[in-house]
């Protein structure tokens, strides 16, 4: 379905409304047209493609926001992360009763956790612990994960989804293919003319293409990408070019990302909503396709700190985005209590400082309202890359 | 983990000091020794398969928490927190890396080896991958992956131990046969899965007696030194075998004489109340806390942190005849690698078994593993129980977070409660 979002403008605000609708009516309409399944998945990958080729929408919950949290809080300790309070507040309240089940994929004990805790209060729905592999050797790793996928995708069955088959399987790969292509051609834009791609914008691009169907979210990615391009009025400003790291999952609020910009900086990578570019490059569409997105899995993703890192040194692949970015500073922006995020973090600062790049960090919670610290501290670390750079 | 010099001594405590004060100073030697040190975790620990590749295994852990209990781990986590580590994570980690940078002295005050391998069995928790990460930047060793999925359908499948055991045999049997040189031999290591049935089923015995009136045993703060042995260096080797069935029968000694537990002030004399706890006890004030259980005159009957290494009172036990087989079954069914579900049924299980008057639960800080999740889990279990459940919070090592008056004051009214309760008629 297209929508006729004549202009920049319209496209934007049907992005944002789909962003900040936490009832999910664009999923809700789609069940209600189509009959089929929806499913929801916890940051930070699942493969959609499978979900899709069993008429299954694949629905990418990434917290409540900035919502209120009047029954949440109760399941969690005051040093637990805030995705999981809203993400229960949002089934409790009845926002997520169009899914007919959640995918926990392993990137946390939090979410790991969380997957028990939804078969305990929901009880009926789907609950599947995605527990992707940390071995990479196909035989071993890939086998674990195809097998994984396929009970997965039996499961679906169970639940009424039709079952899968290798050509549509196909047709989904070449679908989210095109869908992951723009992303990453809007990715480039903004690293080559930010002042085309503002961050805010991209972002709520990423976020509404999370509760729509691939065809839908192909649409508005295409038109994004050609209202931009040809708008030259965007002219470029004298900004800091940063690459902000930390924020995969539990996502920092769009005033967070406002405020960065407003301060002096152009984003010129991040690590916000990163399903769409977890496999780096188009899964190939020969062979056995559900093989394919093993394979992509296991030798074409992205460095993550969820992720076990065997090959090099950590940081190095933050050091290379830098260079390929062209970023002059890193923000270290993660969730306060996040694990991975913030355990990773003395090993990924080490490496960028060895390589001389300038950086600073600070913490968020996706419910903060207030900016004033992080705008100071960010307005700084610009000043001091423009300052630098200019010298 | 050494006893408390207050607790009254039994054969079998003096044989546990003894066992460990030759592990560290055997770790102390490796280097001159010609051997090599790898440091793995406790849970999903291949001790046996270590064993029978001759290395000695350092459990940082374990020196984290021995760190706390003897007052050294809050400047290890001031250390680490001022070199960049986060308030906001595991206190093990900061505690470990503290350690490491000030010279790696292990809490016996004997030098600690460099790791040789950095064994990282990742079971039940994710934090152990970052660990190892970092451990591996500080000490620049190799490092061998095992991936133990999680029961998150709550059952072991056919496809998960394939995994491990493909694992076993593809990453970590090879690693260790190129840091030592040696050919793996399975005929070894079924000789020591042997011995470490034969102290499983030992160690459950010794669990099972505290469901006798009163309990012999108090299965948190005593269980702890019960399963140091057998979480450790030593699952499958004679000592355990030994230790475990000098304790036995110290304990069958305890039951024909009806005697309570021994606590940090000798014989506890009346049990109150019979509690289930959940969590990792706090290591920097532990004998206070556990003497605030003692003033109440209340037993920990059964606990989910002795299972952190192995759960073995649901009937498993290593078996020499399926030797990786077995070791993937094992690190595949330790506590914090079970689903939340099965973790609730296990507590109400406990619960109702051991006759308990309610469960608590010690939420620590540092442990997204065991912690996320216990506030459902707590309301579950009352559920299915009838029985009341508490809850306080503290952490592992960092004594910042344990606020005795504040525990102190929680667990009165809980016990309180129970009191009413039962006054009513409304409890056992
Ligand atoms: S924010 Fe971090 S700790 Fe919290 S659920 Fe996400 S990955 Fe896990
Ligand atoms: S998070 Fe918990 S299980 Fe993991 S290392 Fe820390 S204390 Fe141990």
């Amino acid at each position: 379905m297209t929508h006729a979002h004549d202009d920049l403008s319209g496209l934007l605000s049907h992005a944002e409304e789909l962003y900040r609708d936490t009832s999910f009516s664009a999923v809700r309409a789609w069940k209600r047209r189509t009959g089929g399944l929806a499913l929801g998945f916890m940051p930070i990958y699942v493969p959609r493609e499978l979900l899709a080729a069993q008429d299954v929408l694949p629905v990418g919950l990434m917290g409540g926001g900035e919502m209120e949290i009047i029954r949440g809080d109760a399941y969690y300790q005051s040093y637990i992360c805030h995705i999981p309070r809203s993400t229960i507040e949002l089934g409790l309240n009845g926002s997520l009763d169009a899914l007919d089940g959640v995918v926990f994929p392993a990137i946390c004990d939090v979410i790991r956790n969380l997957s028990g805790m939804w078969t305990m209060l929901f009880p009926g729905k789907l609950v599947h612990y995605l527990d992707v592999p940390q071995d990479f050797d196909p035989a071993v790793g890939g086998a674990f994960y195809r097998d994984d996928l396929l009970h997965l995708s039996r499961k679906i069955v169970a639940h009424g989804g039709r079952p899968l088959e290798t050509e549509r399987l196909r047709a989904a790969i070449v679908a989210y293919n095109r869908a992951n292509g723009l992303v990453r051609e809007l990715y480039e834009l903004r690293r080559e003319q930010p002042w085309k791609v503002p961050t805010h914008e991209l972002y709520l691009l990423l976020r509404a293409g999370l509760v729509v169907p691939v065809d839908e979210q192909i649409a508005m990615l295409e038109r994004y990408l050609a209202f931009v391009e040809d708008d030259d009025e965007r002219r470029p400003m004298d900004q800091a070019r940063v690459l902000l790291t930390g924020s995969f999952c539990e996502q920092p609020p769009l005033g967070l990302i406002k405020t960065l910009e407003r301060t002096g900086c152009y984003i010129v990578d991040d690590d916000f909503v990163q399903v769409g570019r977890w496999i780096r490059h188009d899964v190939p569409t020969e062979g056995d396709p559900l093989d394919a997105l093993v394979e992509a899995f296991l030798h074409d993703a992205i460095a993550s700190p969820t992720r076990w890192c065997e090959s090099e040194a950590k940081g190095a692949d933050l050091v290379r985005r830098v260079e390929h970015s062209g970023a002059e500073g890193v923000i270290f922006c993660a969730p306060s209590f996040c694990d991975p995020a913030l355990l990773d973090q003395p090993m990924t600062v080490a490496a960028v400082e060895r390589a001389g790049i300038p950086w600073t960090a600070f913490k968020y919670a996706e419910n903060a309202g207030q900016f004033q610290v992080i705008r100071e501290q960010a307005g700084t670390f610009a000043d001091s890359i423009k300052l630098w750079s200019g010298a | 983990m050494s006893a408390p010099s207050v607790v009254p001594k039994d054969a079998s405590q003096d044989r546990q000091k003894r066992m460990i004060a030759a592990h560290f100073d055997r770790l102390a030697e490796v280097e001159e020794r010609g051997e090599k040190a790898v440091y793995t975790f406790v849970p999903g620990n291949l001790t046996e398969l270590l064993l029978s590749f001759g290395v000695a295994p350092v459990l940082p852990e374990i020196n984290a928490l021995q760190s706390g209990m003897r007052g050294l781990s809050k400047d290890y986590i001031a250390r680490a927190e001022k070199d960049g580590h986060s308030e906001d994570v595991c206190t093990y980690v900061k505690c470990d890396i503290g350690m490491s940078r000030g010279g790696n002295v292990g809490p016996t005050g004997k030098r600690l080896p460099k790791p040789d391998l950095l064994l990282l069995s990742y079971t039940g928790c994710f934090t152990f991958l970052k660990w190892f990460e970092l451990l591996r930047e500080e000490y620049d060793a190799p490092t061998a992956m095992l991936h133990v999925p999680y029961q998150g359908g709550g059952t072991i499948t056919d496809a998960m131990r394939k995994y491990v055991v493909d694992q076993l045999k593809s990453k970590v049997i090879p690693a260790l046969e190129r840091i030592t040189g040696r050919a793996y031999d399975e005929d070894l290591l079924s000789e020591h899965l042997a011995r470490s049935a034969k102290a499983e089923d030992d160690l459950v015995h010794v669990l099972e007696s505290a469901r006798h009136r009163p309990s012999p045993i108090d299965a948190y703060f005593g269980g702890v030194y019960y399963i140091g042995p057998i979480f450790t260096a030593f699952r499958g080797t004679e000592d355990a075998v030994d230790y475990y069935a000098e304790l036995r029968a110290e304990i069958d000694e305890r039951v024909r004489l009806g005697l309570g537990p021994v606590t940090p002030d000798g014989e506890l004399e009346k049990e109150r109340y019979r509690v289930v706890v959940e969590g990792p006890p706090n290591w920097t004030s532990f004998r206070e806390f556990w003497r605030m259980f003692v003033d109440e005159g209340a037993v920990v009957v059964a606990s989910t942190y002795t299972k952190v290494g192995g759960v073995y009172d649901n009937g498993f036990r290593h078996d020499p005849s399926r030797p990786l087989e077995s070791l993937a079954e094992y690190c595949l069914g330790c506590y914090t690698n079970l689903d939340l579900p099965t973790r609730v049924d296990m507590l109400s299980r406990y619960v109702t078994d051991y006759e308990a008057d309610g469960f608590l639960i010690n939420s620590v800080k540092s442990c997204n593993s065991f912690s996320a999740g216990q506030l459902l889990i707590l309301r579950q279990v009352e559920e299915r129980t009838g029985r009341p459940g508490g809850f306080i919070e503290s952490d592992l090592v960092d004594p910042r977070y344990f606020s005795a008056a504040n525990i102190k004051n929680r667990l009165e009214s809980y016990f309180q409660m129970i009191e009413q309760k039962r006054s009513r008629g409304d409890a056992r």
